[in-house]
């Protein structure tokens, strides 16, 4: 096939993946978006297998094929609870293949580039690999912490940014080193390099935590784009680099997004650590104070005789797996009339849009599941609220307390509704570490229990009841 | 431990301290017993046999009800008689009012009483429960639109029948605290037209979420004091409030007054030639008859007509005049403070603890009233301080600053290109080119992506990036044994599994999203 034909279909592809992006704006497009992607790829994979590069079709074939099955039985298993794990270690797979084909970009005896091209050859090779191997090692250790496998706090070595910038300046010298070195004699200078790379990574994701995670995952997003975009320097493919800018900026406005819904800069989030502000910061501030409490069928009551409520999500309804009654709970008030919404606040969940997931998982209509900024006018006029495994999105020193650590952080404004019920397992605070006034609030209740019991009573409550009043 | 709820000896009071309601909470829940006078709620229209369903004793000896208790729950303060059936060493919860009442507090010192006055509980936000002033206030306002509605001739939401049009009536609150603001509530749920004044600038908020219209006048001053209370203004500040009360007067059907500063007879603020130049048929309710009065008319616990037909309401009862609803309040607040004092299993007067300190005005043969003063401020109540002031520069200087700081990268940017490209190859140049319009292009299309398909987002720019298979796929042809063969082959099986499984795991995330 002439190359200028491969060309025409790389461009094609890369269209095909802007539409795909684009799709996702609305949900009616959404899944036209996914197949044009998968469509992108499929005729970028066609073209490269046929073109006069590409030989050896039975090793293609193979670990294709090995991939699509475990890529495929990996998509059908996965729990959407575990969505934020899958999309931590699949970019690190990009983070790794970056790294691996970075190593045989370099390894390649046929590359013929000589003079300046050869010089930004290596440099390429060099920053894909380290790009690579940070994705890696950060997405692993990512991985880990979503599963629980390593602890979700932030783990943070005394002077550790002094660390990280002696990291990046090593890493420089041995670019400097690498560079240049005729018959793969750099071999070793690069592989001391991914090493000090890969443990960067590992200290940059572990020093974050909680609920700074969704951060940390779309920056990992971000980087897998980025190398892909360097591989496709090496290698002098424009799909590749069109593609990694894409996911790369892709990434960069999630996290960009995220941090602004926690009102901090993106510098804080990677090179602040969130848990000793927190601690810094003021316990009780005060005078010490209640909580009043409800009970189920008093909770039933209220959720009776309002006529709108909205509820307020957090992972701790994902946790117990409470959507699927709380949909039925939903679905039971909308038939006797009550309009009932969901809000959702950008961090809630682990992954950016996560919460929404999850009730679309639920069947919950997306037409009553709304953004923050979309719902939080409405809630003065709102007869109850309805908080669920949500802690400090909801919390009102964010407007109220200048001293406190998540002070300016854009909350759901729930504490002006005439009522609200907060569901939660205890008192304890959340990930932020702080205490939450919204408790003891006039017009708040604590329903306190696991979020899965809690509603499964309420359905249960308001069933017989309805039957009841039938 | 025994409680004694006990029948009320002034004239005319209906409420009770306990219903059946709260008598179980006592019994259940904190552990008390309970005997109740007999008839003690029958002004709320609780009957003996209902107390005693909800597992009271009923006496119906007074004596016996009083001397046999160990705490003893009344709404008003007791008779000076009464007091002298009480058993040295109980417990007596009710109104005492003690800056009124030396003498009574003084008899009940004698006896060696721990008294606990309703009326003396802080108003901080931990006591809110316990707040029996505000439960009964909320009530007084209330019953205060009613009363008005009762006298007024006329609607008050507008009507537009087959007859011809009714005007909506039009309600002035002076006074936006607990009462005002139930009375606000009530008169616009009415369908009036409500319009409110209140010296504390912080309450304008909670006024219009009532759905009234918040009055203001021109002068500046913060009438703001402490306790959720207004303090007295400067005579500047009131001559301009009278102008506009008076102005108001001519134009309002009815006008409810709340306005009592702590300590000090309720200020005129309705004075006659106000009130000469309402229209005949107004209302004037004046909840502040019992310190005086906010009009000069008024007569405490009296309604009167004045020549030119506007009624004068200074009942002093209106918590009263709706028993049934605040003795349940009343009765609650009291199971909140006797929760908070342990119960019958942990009882506790604990001079520590500021709320219990504060009602606490006779103990231990001793007069404790008044309270030593708080170790901080008075939290306000039910007026935030208005939204603290946030430190730094304002969003405008934000927005330009970040205005600057992107022109600034932008030029940064573009100067590094030009540089980049004094030096650079063709083809790096080109590669560049086709880089940096990729990233430009990946943002203006990500931005419109809506926050709620954010994670398949993610799952589905998870699948692309797995183009880096091409990167693998160039490499992969060479002798099978060879390291950058090997090293291709595992890039492309796991590109692979990125592909094949972000690309189905966003469908299937896709096809749940449903309307």
């Amino acid at each position: 096939m002439p190359a200028t034909i491969t060309t025409i279909a790389y461009l094609l592809s890369g269209i095909l993946f802007i539409l795909s992006l684009g799709g996702l704006s609305r949900q009616e497009t959404a899944r036209r978006g996914n197949t044009y992607g998968m469509l992108g790829m499929a005729i970028a994979i066609l073209v490269t297998a046929l073109s006069p590069e590409v030989t050896g079709y039975g090793v293609l074939a193979v670990v294709i094929g090995i991939g699509a099955v475990i890529g495929a039985i990996l998509a059908a298993r996965v729990e959407m609870t575990s969505m934020p794990e899958l999309v931590a270690i699949l970019h690190s797979f990009v983070g790794l293949a970056a790294v691996l084909v970075g190593y045989a970009s370099y390894l390649d005896p046929d590359n013929a580039l000589t003079g300046v091209e050869h010089t930004i050859h290596e440099v390429e090779v060099f920053v894909g690999v380290f790009i690579g191997a940070v994705t890696f090692t950060g997405s692993v250790v990512a991985f880990g912490k979503l599963r629980g496998m390593i602890g979700s706090k932030a783990l943070a070595l005394p002077g550790r940014n002094l660390w990280n910038v002696g990291m990046i300046l090593v890493s420089a010298y041995f670019g400097y080193e690498f560079v240049g070195q005729p018959d793969h004699g750099g071999l070793l200078s690069l592989g001391i390099m991914t090493a000090i790379a890969s443990i960067f990574g590992i200290l940059m994701v572990m020093a974050i935590g909680g609920a700074d995670m969704p951060v940390v995952v779309s920056m990992l997003n971000s980087y897998s784009g980025w190398a892909a975009s360097a591989a496709g320097f090496m290698l002098s493919n424009d799909l590749l680099i069109i593609t990694g800018a894409l996911v790369g900026s892709s990434g960069a406005i999630l996290s960009y997004i995220m941090c602004a819904a926690m009102n901090r800069s993106f510098f804080n989030v990677i090179f602040g650590s969130f848990g000793q502000t927190a601690k810094a910061g003021p316990a009780a501030a005060g005078e010490q104070r209640e909580a009043t409490s409800v009970t189920i069928p008093e909770a039933v009551q209220l959720l009776r005789e309002a006529s709108s409520i909205i509820i307020v999500p957090g992972y701790g309804m994902a946790v117990a797996q409470a959507q699927y009654p709380l949909y039925e709970i939903v679905k039971t008030l909308r038939e006797k009339g009550t309009e009932v919404r969901f809000a959702i606040h950008p961090v809630a969940g682990r992954l950016p849009g996560h919460m929404n997931v999850l009730l679309a998982e639920a069947k919950v209509p997306y037409d009553i599941v709304l953004e923050m900024e979309e719902i939080n006018h409405d809630f003065p006029e709102t007869d109850l609220v309805l908080v669920i495994g949500a802690n400090d999105i909801v919390n009102p020193a964010a407007l109220e307390d200048p001293s406190s650590p998540i002070y300016g952080m854009p909350v759901l404004e729930c504490w002006k509704a005439k009522q609200t019920i907060v569901m939660k397992r205890s008192m304890g605070s959340g990930y932020a570490g702080i205490d939450n006034p919204l408790f003891y609030k006039e017009n708040n209740e604590m329903l306190f229990g696991d979020a899965k019991k809690v509603v499964d009573a309420i359905l249960a409550e308001l069933k017989s009841g309805a039957a009841h009043a039938a | 431990m025994k409680i004694a709820i006990v029948r009320e000896a002034r004239q005319n009071e209906r409420r009770v301290a306990g219903t059946p309601d709260t008598v179980s909470r006592l019994i259940t829940k904190l552990g008390f017993s309970v005997t109740v006078e007999s008839g003690a709620g029958l002004g709320a229209g609780i009957t003996d046999e209902a107390y005693a369903a909800a597992g009271a004793q009923v006496v119906s000896s007074k004596a016996e009800a009083w001397s046999g208790a160990d705490i003893v729950l009344k709404v008003n303060q007791p008779e000076l008689a009464e007091v002298e059936l009480l058993r040295p060493g109980s417990t007596l919860m009710s109104f005492i009012w003690p800056a009124k009442n030396p003498e009574l507090l003084e008899l009940l010192r004698a006896k060696n009483v721990t008294t606990l006055a309703m009326d003396m509980v802080p108003r901080i936000s931990r006591a809110q429960k316990l707040d029996a002033l505000s439960s009964m206030a909320n009530i007084a306002g209330y019953r205060a639109v009613i009363e008005a509605a009762g006298c007024f001739g006329r609607f008050f939401t507008g009507q537009m029948t087959a007859a011809g049009k009714v005007p909506p009536a039009k309600v002035l609150v002076i006074g936006a605290g607990v009462a005002g603001l139930a009375a606000i509530g009530a008169a616009s749920s009415l369908g009036a037209i409500v319009r409110s004044f209140d010296t504390r600038p912080a309450v304008k908020d909670q006024v219009k979420s009532m759905g009234a219209e918040f009055l203001e006048i021109s002068i500046e001053e913060d009438g703001t004091g402490v306790g959720g209370y207004a303090k007295e203004m400067s005579p500047a500040f009131i001559a301009a409030e009278m102008a506009l009360f008076k102005e108001q007067a001519r134009e309002v059907d009815i006008i409810i007054t709340t306005a009592l500063i702590p300590g000090r007879p309720a200020p005129k603020l309705i004075l006659k030639e106000a009130i000469d130049v309402m229209k005949p048929g107004s209302v004037i309710v004046d909840l502040a008859a019992e310190a005086g009065g906010n009009s000069d008319l008024t007569v405490p616990g009296q309604s009167i007509v004045t020549e030119n037909g506007v009624t004068i309401i200074g009942y002093t009862d209106l918590p009263s005049r709706m028993a049934p609803t605040s003795s349940q309040l009343y009765g609650m607040n009291l199971v909140h403070f006797l929760s908070d004092l342990g119960g019958a299993t942990k009882w506790n007067v604990n001079l520590e603890d500021e709320v219990i300190r504060g009602a606490l005005v006779t103990h231990e043969g001793a007069i404790t009233w008044p309270p030593p003063p708080a170790q901080h401020p008075v939290e306000v109540k039910k007026t935030d301080a208005g939204p603290a002031l946030p430190v730094g520069p304002t969003p405008e200087e934000k927005a330009k600053a970040a205005a600057r700081r992107s022109t600034l990268a932008l030029l940064a940017g573009a100067v590094a290109l030009l540089g980049l490209g004094a030096v650079a190859p063709p083809a790096f140049v080109a590669h560049l080119t086709v880089f940096v319009l990729a990233c430009f292009v990946g943002f203006q299309v990500v931005w419109n992506v809506t926050a709620a398909l954010h994670t398949p987002l993610m799952s589905v720019t998870n699948a692309i990036s797995g183009i880096i298979i091409i990167g693998g796929m160039l490499q992969v042809s060479g002798p099978l044994e060879s390291p950058v063969t090997i090293l291709a082959a595992i890039a492309i099986l796991f590109a692979t599994i990125n592909i094949a499984g972000g690309f189905l795991v966003t469908q299937r995330m896709l096809k749940m999203f449903s309307k």
